[in-house]
């Protein structure tokens, strides 16, 4: 498994660049991956999602809940999502929130 | 090529509601995943688009030698005899079926599926030619369709994607 320095801490990472252990998190480290993925700055429509994927995450076996999971659950709408977390909602924001990619297809 | 995005897209030719998902779907992943999707939607995939069709995909069980009575719950791996589908409602039945098992697995209804991938940056065409040759007008589709285009148009539209017909 390897690691990563991500603001300032050591994290351990797959292959594919996702957190695997979700208590290693924190909230400058999730900035620092958002800049890493095109994400200046993280609002506070950021964090009502990325707080929902760490609340629910542990019904889910540390992964990220679905797209359509957030939008139910947050009451974000799939445009928003879209333009809060462009290029890949699924990923970007699993990998953010420091879970593992969703798992489910809707 | 690598600041390029990969672009995916998808030949809707079918009207049947088992097959209106398969490009819901893998679309609805694509854009998760932060890849390009186009959908043109040709002969009957257009009742996939069109208002007054779009609640009422079916599913005729005749033929289908995939489908057992198994999903009914019935033990076993029984068929169902085509001369049973051809009965009157057996459609009705089976498709009821389908849309069960659909909502089961946490997927949308295809409008709501639909109006997901256009909100996820989806763009929607209607094949020219099959609307010609069905009558219909583009006021005739769902809001999500841009345009009616040609097949011409779509292939410069897709230069480079990946193009899956289903």
């Amino acid at each position: 498994m390897a690691t990563k320095v991500i603001a300032g801490k050591e994290v351990q990472i797959n292959d594919e660049g996702f957190m695997t252990d979700p208590a290693e998190w924190n909230k400058e480290i999730a900035a620092a991956i958002a800049v890493e993925e095109g994400i200046s700055a993280l609002t506070d429509a950021h964090w009502k999602v990325i707080d929902f994927c760490r609340t629910t995450t542990a019904g889910l076996g540390g992964k990220s809940p679905t797209l359509r999971q957030i939008t139910a659950g947050t009451g974000v709408s799939t445009k928003e999502l879209f333009s809060l977390f462009p290029k890949g909602p699924a990923k970007k924001v699993a990998k953010i929130a420091g879970l593992g990619k969703p798992e489910g297809c809707v | 090529m690598a600041d390029e995005n990969r672009h995916v897209a998808f030949i809707c030719s079918k009207g049947n509601l088992d097959m209106a998902y398969p490009a819901l779907v893998m679309g609805w992943a694509a854009l998760g995943n932060g890849i390009d999707v186009t959908i043109f939607f040709t002969f009957w995939g257009m009742d996939m688009i069109t208002e007054k069709r779009i609640d009422h995909l079916e599913l005729a069980p005749v033929g289908i030698t995939s489908m057992k009575m198994g999903m009914m719950g019935v033990p076993g791996d029984l068929g169902i005899p085509n001369l049973m589908g051809a009965l009157p409602g057996m459609t009705a039945f089976a498709t009821s079926v389908m849309r069960k098992k659909i909502a089961e697995v946490g997927a949308p209804p295809v409008r709501e599926y639909l109006q997901m991938l256009v909100d996820g940056g989806a763009k929607l065409y209607a094949c020219k030619m099959s609307v010609d040759m069905f009558g219909l007008r583009k006021e005739d589709f769902i809001d999500g369709v841009i345009d009616v285009v040609t097949a011409s148009d779509f292939m410069d539209m897709t230069e480079g994607a990946q193009i899956i017909f289903i």
